[in-house]
C-alpha cells in the first residue's frame, strides 16, 4: 500500500515551493528589509493560525471532504477557553482542555453527519459553520474576553535564534507539521486515509474501515482547530468571538496552493504549509512595498486558480 | 369550561391583542451586523426606548458589513409586517430602491450612524469630525518632532472608513479629500497603510508590518478600537509602545477602559444609544401626526483621553466611560 511514496513526484508537489520561491525572490528585489530574519519570523507568526487550520484541513480534503466550519469552530473554542478561565476562573489548562474538547466534539459531530447520515461534506459542514457561529456569539454575548491568565498567551512568547526572535507558536506549528506528515507518509493510518481518499470502495474492499476513518478524521481535523484557537488567543491576548470569520477560507486557500487535490487522495501535508505562508508572504510584502491590500485578494484568486489548474492537469496526463 | 368557551375566549383575546396591537406604532430596526458591540447596544437602546414609549420594535440584522441582500430583505418583510418607520444603519448604497418603494406606500425611513441618499433623516456621528479631533490631538502631542503615521484602515471604500481616515489627516494639519470622500489620502508623513476590517488579529498583523516598513513610526491611526488594541500588541512585542501615539474612534465601553490604561493615547466617543432613542422617538412621532422627520441630526462626539492637552478641548477616561456610548 506504499504508493504514495513510491510514486514520481507530482507537479502539484514542486508547484507551490517554486510559487514560494519566486515570491520570496521579487519582494526581496523590491524591499531591502523583506528578507531580514525579523521579518521572516514574522510572517511564519502572522500565518501561525491559519497554518494549523489548514492541518486540519487537509486531513479532511486528503478524504476528498472539505470544511468550511473549520474558522468557526476555532472561534467557539477560543471563547469557550478564555471564558472557563477567566469569568469561572477555572485552572487555564483545564479550561484550554474544555475549549480543545469542544473543538474535537464539532469534528465528531461533522463526522458522524458525513459517515452514519450519508450527508456531503460541503452541506455538513455548511451547517455546523452557523451552529458553532451562532454559540460563539450567543454564549460570548458578542464580547471579546480579556484579563487572561498568564498561561493562556504563553505561547505568543519568543525566544532568540540567533538576531531573531523566534515565538513559540510558530514552533508549535512548525512541530505539528512535522508530526503531520510523518504520521501521514510512514504509519497505517496515515495510508489508510490516503487510500479512503483516493477509491473509498476499494479501501472498504481491502479491509478499511471507512467510516472509522473518517470519523477519526473530522474529529482529528477540530482538535487542530482547537490548538489553532490555543495560538490565536496568545496572539492577541484576547477570546475574539471575531475570530475565524475569513481564517476558514483561507486554511482552504492554503490547502489548494499547496498542491492538495480537492478530490481526494492526492497531496502532501507541507504543501500546505508552504500554501499559508505563500499568502501570508503577499500581505506583508505588498504592505512593505506600500500597495494597497485589495492587489493581494487579487493575486491570491489567481493564484488559487492556477494552483487547481495545474492539479488538473497533472491528473490528464496521468491517465 | 367546555371546548367551545374556551375557543371563543381565545379568539376573543386573539381579536383584542390584535386590536391593541394596531394601535401601537410598529418600528423596524436595521443593523449591518447583530455581532458588532456597537450594533448590540443600539439595538438594546432601540429596545429600551420603544418600551418606555409604548412602539412594538422589530428588528433585523445582516451577516456582515456589507450585507445589503439581507437588508433589502428585512426592509420588505417589515414593510409586509405593518412597519411605518424603519430605522437603518445602511451596509450600502444597494438599498436605496427597496428604501424608496417603501417610502412610496407611506414607510418613514430614518438612516442611523451610516448616511445613504434618499432617507427621510438621518441621525448620527460626524465621522469627519472624529477623525479631525483625533487628528488635532494627535499634532499637539507630538509637537514639533516629525510625523512618521500608520494608517490603519477598515476595508477599501467604505465611507465611514474614509471619512474618519480623511478627517484625522485634516486634523493632524496634512493634505487631504473633503468628507465627501470615499478615497483615502496619502502624504509623505502617512509612511505606512494597512486594513483592519476593524477586528484586533488584523489590526496587529497590520501594524506587525508597518514596523517593518518603518520601525521610527511614532503616530498610529486607527479606524476602531479593536485595532487600535491589535497595533498596540504589535508595539509591545516590538518594545515599541513607548512615546506612540495611538488614535482611534469609537468609545466603547472597552475601548474607554483602554484609553484609562494609556493603551489608546485618545479615541473620539460616539453615542449609538442617542441615535436608537432619537429614532424610536421619530416613529412614535410619526404614527402619530405623519410628520417626517428630516434633516441631519448630528448625534454628537467626544474627545477622550487619560491626559489633557493644552489647546485641545477633552475629557477624562472617567467621564468617558460614564457616558460610554450613552448608557446610564
Amino acid at each position: 500500500m506504499s504508493t504514495t511514496s513510491k510514486r514520481p513526484i507530482p507537479w502539484g508537489a514542486l508547484g507551490p515551493w517554486i510559487a514560494l520561491a519566486v515570491t520570496c525572490l521579487f519582494f526581496a528585489l523590491q524591499t531591502e528589509r523583506f528578507l531580514s530574519g525579523t521579518n521572516l519570523s514574522l510572517v511564519l507568526q502572522q500565518v501561525m493560525v491559519v497554518g494549523v487550520l489548514a492541518i486540519g484541513q487537509s486531513l479532511i480534503i486528503l478524504t476528498a471532504g472539505i470544511d468550511l466550519s473549520c474558522g468557526m469552530v476555532m472561534a467557539l473554542s477560543g471563547v469557550v477557553m478564555t471564558k472557563f478561565a477567566v469569568d469561572y476562573g477555572m485552572n487555564p489548562y483545564l479550561a484550554t482542555a474544555c475549549g480543545l474538547g469542544v473543538a474535537v466534539g464539532f469534528g465528531f459531530l461533522n463526522g458522524l453527519l458525513v459517515t452514519r447520515v450519508k450527508l456531503p461534506p460541503f452541506i455538513v459542514t455548511l451547517g455546523t459553520l452557523n451552529i458553532a457561529f451562532a454559540i460563539t456569539q450567543i454564549y460570548s454575548e458578542s464580547q471579546t474576553i480579556s484579563n487572561l491568565p498568564e498561561s493562556m498567551t504563553a505561547l505568543g512568547n519568543t525566544f532568540n535564534l540567533g538576531s531573531t526572535e523566534v515565538s513559540l507558536g510558530t514552533v508549535t506549528m512548525l512541530l505539528l507539521y512535522v508530526l503531520a506528515w510523518f504520521v501521514l507518509r510512514e504509519t497505517a493510518p496515515g495510508r489508510h486515509l490516503y487510500a479512503v481518499g483516493n477509491n473509498p470502495e476499494a479501501a472498504r474492499l481491502t479491509g478499511i474501515s471507512v467510516d472509522r476513518v473518517l470519523i477519526t478524521v473530522y474529529a482529528m481535523a477540530g482538535l487542530f482547530y482547537g490548538i489553532a484557537a490555543m495560538l490565536s488567543v496568545a496572539r492577541t491576548g484576547v477570546g475574539d468571538p471575531n475570530a475565524g470569520q475569513t481564517e476558514n477560507l483561507d486554511a482552504i486557500t492554503a490547502v489548494v496552493l499547496g498542491g492538495t487535490s480537492l478530490f481526494g487522495g492526492r497531496g502532501i501535508i507541507l504543501g500546505s504549509l508552504v500554501g499559508a505562508v505563500i499568502v501570508g508572504v503577499f500581505r506583508n510584502g505588498l504592505t512593505l512595498m506600500g500597495v494597497a491590500s485589495v492587489y493581494q485578494t487579487l493575486i491570491t484568486g489567481i493564484l488559487v486558480i492556477l494552483a487547481v489548474a495545474a492539479d488538473q492537469m497533472s491528473r490528464k496526463g496521468a491517465r | 369550561m367546555n371546548l367551545s368557551t374556551s375557543l371563543l375566549l381565545s379568539t376573543l383575546t386573539l381579536a383584542c391583542s390584535a386590536a391593541f396591537a394596531a394601535e401601537q406604532p410598529v418600528i423596524g430596526l436595521i443593523t449591518k451586523t447583530e455581532t458588532n458591540p456597537f450594533f448590540v447596544k443600539m439595538k438594546e437602546g432601540a429596545q429600551a426606548e420603544a418600551k418606555k414609549m409604548g412602539a412594538k420594535l422589530m428588528t433585523a440584522a445582516g451577516k456582515k458589513d456589507g450585507d445589503t441582500a439581507a437588508q433589502i430583505a428585512a426592509i420588505e418583510n417589515m414593510t409586509a409586517a405593518g412597519a411605518k418607520t424603519i430605522l437603518i444603519t445602511a451596509s450600502g448604497d444597494a438599498i436605496i430602491p427597496t428604501v424608496k418603494k417603501v417610502q412610496a406606500k407611506g414607510v418613514q425611513v430614518i438612516a442611523l450612524d451610516s448616511p445613504f441618499e434618499g432617507a427621510d433623516a438621518l441621525f448620527a456621528t460626524d465621522n469627519y469630525k472624529a477623525g479631525v479631533m483625533i487628528g488635532q490631538y494627535a499634532k499637539a502631542a507630538l509637537g514639533d518632532k516629525p510625523a512618521k503615521i500608520a494608517m490603519l484602515d477598515l476595508f477599501p471604500g467604505h465611507p465611514v472608513g474614509a471619512q474618519r481616515h480623511n478627517g484625522f489627516m485634516t486634523g493632524f494639519g496634512l493634505k487631504a479629500n473633503d468628507a465627501k470622500s470615499n478615497e483615502l489620502s496619502s502624504t509623505p508623513e502617512t509612511v505606512c497603510a494597512g486594513d483592519t476590517d476593524g477586528n484586533q488579529a488584523k489590526g496587529q498583523t497590520a501594524m506587525e508590518n508597518c514596523l517593518q516598513k518603518n520601525p521610527d513610526i511614532n503616530v498610529v491611526y486607527t479606524i476602531n478600537e479593536p485595532a487600535a488594541a491589535g497595533a498596540y500588541n504589535a508595539l509591545k512585542k516590538a518594545g515599541k509602545e513607548k512615546g506612540v501615539l495611538i488614535l482611534s474612534v469609537d468609545g466603547g465601553c472597552q475601548g474607554i477602559k483602554d484609553t484609562a490604561k494609556g493603551i489608546i493615547t485618545a479615541t473620539s466617543q460616539q453615542y449609538p444609544l442617542k441615535m436608537a432613542a432619537l429614532g424610536v422617538a421619530a416613529g412614535v412621532q410619526y404614527a402619530k401626526d405623519g410628520k417626517r422627520s428630516s434633516g441631519y441630526t448630528d448625534t454628537g462626539v467626544t474627545l477622550i483621553s487619560a491626559k489633557a492637552i493644552a489647546g485641545v478641548d477633552s475629557k477624562d477616561a472617567k467621564t468617558g466611560l460614564d457616558l460610554c456610548w450613552g448608557t446610564k
